[in-house]
């Protein structure tokens, strides 16, 4: 199949997926108990039954739910998520405010856990039964095991609290005040803390799999031909068994970035990291369901982008994807 | 000043959204004719003098003539009558201005507000963020109020301008450099900073990231920062507030239909534990339904001290004698999610405490706030730990919960208790229009004496609200209304480094 028609069918089963996701969220969050009304009256310190009729009516929920199903699903084939019912913006621009952070966070993360990952595997892999690869492997499965809020907790404790160098206090500090280079510094500065701890997760699989890789093709015959040309160990490492030892940390990276973009929803909330993770934490809370549905729609189209992604690089890294195979 | 806060403001428009999250910047966006002290008296804001008329009918405000709107609008008569209007149909506090019959505007500086009857708390209604004066020409310009594209940026005539409003994350209030009071505010910029984790908000002050965090209650977390020597820590500005907790009775509900049941429940409860122990001594105990530091509070309130003997001869008394398992009767109790210790810390005290009186108390979670606001709203519930605050005069915070009429299905802090006693609802609405106050203090302290004996409430304790500020800042709000009323005065003692 061609590239293109490929990317086509990709995309078509894109779309079909987004609306069921739509469809299968809408349903999920309306069947929860309590209602958006009642959050408002809640911050109101409470409010008349006159009132809370209104709000209903004024955000439709008096209506019958596939109708307002209907009504919904219409809005989003227009472009339109709605508006919040806590804020009263729009969904869309409360979510264009935050997915910039987010996706910062999550590439960060990517990106750090990636190459670190991939490095520590590389070394482990040289000498499998020696003590760096033992470490490697023991500081790889505490990773995995340790649940990302705990870890941020932890490292709050210890870099926040106990040595306060690292600040708590969202993606920039709030006194602020300098130029564009001291901003990015800034900006670098808060999102260290986030990032490595939303990494950890993901560098603990990435090591553990390119460890593996690694021993795999170390082992294979075209290493051992290169070894015999009398190539550098570092050309046979990185130019010769990298390059096909990577290949399962793409697959594997296209498919956690579902669960990256779910990790950052934990991390936002513990550093207070103005992404929309924490915003689809107090949405859910609040039952504000077009914010809510706006965040997940959202999160799907970033996974399904990342995967499209991931099978276009894994065909530009494997030549035999690209030519079919023959 | 950086002040950070857990509550999240909807918007910013007071007139029409009630609650601590739009009070606090809606207070410096906007102004009010009234301000109060620290001891209850009001004091000149827009309005430079006010007169009550002699049989309480009328009160007229003589506004001040340099008040200008952000916009550079003047504040008129105009705008008082229609923030006053609009508060009366749109805020849900609807016993503030129902008396309001007719508002009249003579000239541009003066407005007189008309009564139906007398109305004693009208001053009161009319400062901190009970009464913004908003400008007419803005949000008079027939879009729906409630939802007015203004609400989330808003020009008021208040010491703050709004530079930015991020929803959920930070609001950046900026001097508003034609303030009519000459000279203020102090500041130049104070940045809201909000997170909805408490200890990121109490870390990010005790490093100095912050510097101003107010309505902190968890008690850990205030005598943590107490011992900081950067930081002061007070519990002034929190008077007009009145925040109650307290368990609640469904009276309506067998067998704490039953007086006698519920005053077995007030006996086996040893309120000094609360507020000692699980609260580190941070909380004041509360035994009636008026904040013990209203004027209105009645100190001959009964205090159900502890007495478990008494509380089990009671319930033996009233029939329900003790089972083979030692117990009486089941009852479940509920709590509000994400009150901390405040309320899933008693109410889980409550299970133990009552068990002592043959009680047997499920503690019944709620995941979220929707969920627990329909359980009890829709009267699902046997006991509920609930946090009720006063707003000031106990016509706005308190007689909702005690009137017969305010039983309404589906409404949160309405009288959920369902309680109902005649004598009651005929004391709290004579004391709605009593002019003068003694008469009117006289009606409160009979009303205390009755639903403290009636007890549909528990009262156990004031919520320790605190104010963490860095010491350099001078002037730290200490009002009744706190931080709910302008901060114009609040200046640095010395310049930060």
């Amino acid at each position: 199949m061609g590239s293109t028609a490929y990317i086509a069918r990709r995309l078509l089963y894109g779309v079909i997926l987004l609306v069921g996701v739509l469809v299968l969220n809408f349903f999920l969050i309306h069947a929860a108990p309590g209602d958006p009304a009642e959050t408002i009256a809640g911050v109101m310190g409470g409010a008349t039954a006159k009132m809370l009729a209104e709000i209903r009516a004024n955000y439709g929920l008096d209506k019958p739910l596939l109708t307002q199903l209907a009504i919904y699903l219409g809005h989003v084939a227009h472009g339109d998520l709605g508006m919040s019912y806590y804020f009263n913006q729009p969904v869309i621009e409360l979510i264009a405010a935050r997915v910039g952070p987010t996706i910062l966070l999550v590439l960060a993360a990517q990106v750090f856990a990636i190459t670190t990952g991939v490095a520590m595997g590389v070394f482990a892999a040289r000498k499998p039964s020696g003590p760096l690869s033992a470490f490697i492997t023991v500081l790889s499965t505490i990773g995995y095991a340790s649940p990302v809020f705990w870890t941020g907790i932890m490292l709050i404790i210890l870099f926040a609290s106990i040595w306060p160098i690292f600040p708590v206090d969202g993606m920039t500090s709030a006194r602020f005040a300098g130029g564009y280079f001291a901003y990015i510094g800034d900006v670098l500065y808060h999102l260290a803390l986030p990032a490595f701890t939303l990494a950890i997760i993901f560098l603990a699989q990435y090591s553990r799999l390119s460890r593996a890789s690694m021993i795999d093709v170390l082992g294979a015959d075209y290493v051992r031909t290169a070894r015999a040309k009398g190539l550098s160990e570092t050309k046979v490492v990185f130019k010769h068994a990298l390059r096909n030892a990577v290949l399962p940390i793409i697959t594997v990276a296209g498919i956690q970035f579902g669960n990256l973009i779910s990790g950052a929803l934990l991390v936002e909330s513990v550093f207070n990291w103005p992404g929309m993770g924490r915003l689809a934490f107090d949405s859910v809370l609040r039952r504000d369901y077009p914010t809510l549905l706006g965040i997940l729609f959202f999160a799907a189209l970033m996974v399904i982008v990342a995967n499209l992604l991931t099978d276009l690089s894994y065909r530009f890294a494997d030549p035999r994807i690209r030519t079919g195979g023959r | 000043m950086v002040m950070v806060s857990t509550q999240v403001p909807r918007h910013l428009n007071p007139a029409v959204q009630s609650g601590i999250a739009t009070a606090v910047p809606g207070t410096q966006i906007f102004a009010s004719p009234l301000r109060y002290d620290a001891d209850w008296k009001p004091h000149p804001y827009l309005a430079e003098s006010w007169k009550v008329s002699e049989d309480g009918l009328s009160c007229t405000l003589n506004l001040v003539k340099n008040a200008k709107f952000h916009d550079g609008k003047p504040v008129t008569s105009d705008d008082v009558k229609f923030s006053i209007e609009t508060i009366k149909a749109h805020h849900p506090f609807k016993t503030m201005f129902e008396p309001v019959s007719s508002i009249e505007t003579p000239d541009e500086h003066t407005t007189v507000i008309r009564l139906a009857h007398p109305h004693p708390a009208l001053l009161l209604c009319m400062s901190g963020a009970l009464c913004p004066i908003i400008p007419k020409h803005v949000f008079g310009d027939g879009q729906d109020i409630m939802n007015h594209p203004a609400n989330s940026n808003p020009v008021g005539s208040g010491p703050f301008k709004l530079t930015e409003f991020k929803a959920g994350e930070q609001i950046v209030l900026e001097k508003n450099p034609d303030f009519f009071i000459e000279g203020r505010p102090y500041l130049d910029k104070i940045v809201i900073r909000i997170s909805p984790d408490l200890s990121t908000v109490v870390l990010a002050t005790e490093n100095g990231q912050a510097d101003f965090l107010p309505w902190l209650a968890e008690s850990q977390y205030i005598t943590r920062l107490q011992k900081s020597d950067r930081l002061g820590v007070t519990d002034k500005g929190y008077a007009a507030v009145g925040p109650i907790n307290w368990l609640a009775f469904n009276t309506a509900k067998a067998p704490l239909d039953n007086k006698a049941v519920r005053q077995a429940i007030g006996y086996a409860i040893d309120r000094n534990f609360v507020t000692k122990a699980l609260l580190r001594g941070i909380a004041k105990a509360q035994r009636s339904p008026i904040i013990e530091s209203s004027p209105f509070f009645n100190p001959k309130m009964p205090s159900y001290g502890l007495d478990l003997d008494k509380a089990n001869a009671m319930l033996d008394e009233a029939g329900h004698k003790k089972g083979a398992d030692g117990m009486r009767f089941k009852l479940t109790i509920d709590y509000i999610p994400g009150g901390g210790e405040q309320q899933q810390g008693v109410a889980q005290y409550l299970k133990s405490q009552l068990k002592k009186a043959g009680i047997d108390i499920e503690v019944r979670a709620s995941p979220d706030f929707p969920t627990w606001a329909k359980r009890i709203s829709n009267y699902d519930f046997d006991l509920t730990m609930d946090e009720v605050y006063n707003w000031g005069d106990p016509v706005i915070g308190v007689h909702r919960t005690y009137l017969s009429s305010n039983i309404r299905k589906g409404v949160i802090w309405s009288n959920t208790q369902q309680y109902s006693n005649p004598k009651v609802d005929e004391l709290l609405n004579n004391a709605a229009v009593e002019k003068d106050l003694e008469k009117r203090k006289a009606f409160y302290d009979e009303f205390q004496m009755i639903v403290g004996d009636d007890l549909p409430i528990y009262w156990i304790n004031a919520l320790p609200y605190h104010t963490v500020y860095d010491k350099r800042l001078g002037n730290v709000p200490e009002s009744i209304w706190g931080s709910m009323q302008s901060m114009d005065e609040v200046y640095w003692k010395e310049k930060r480094s």
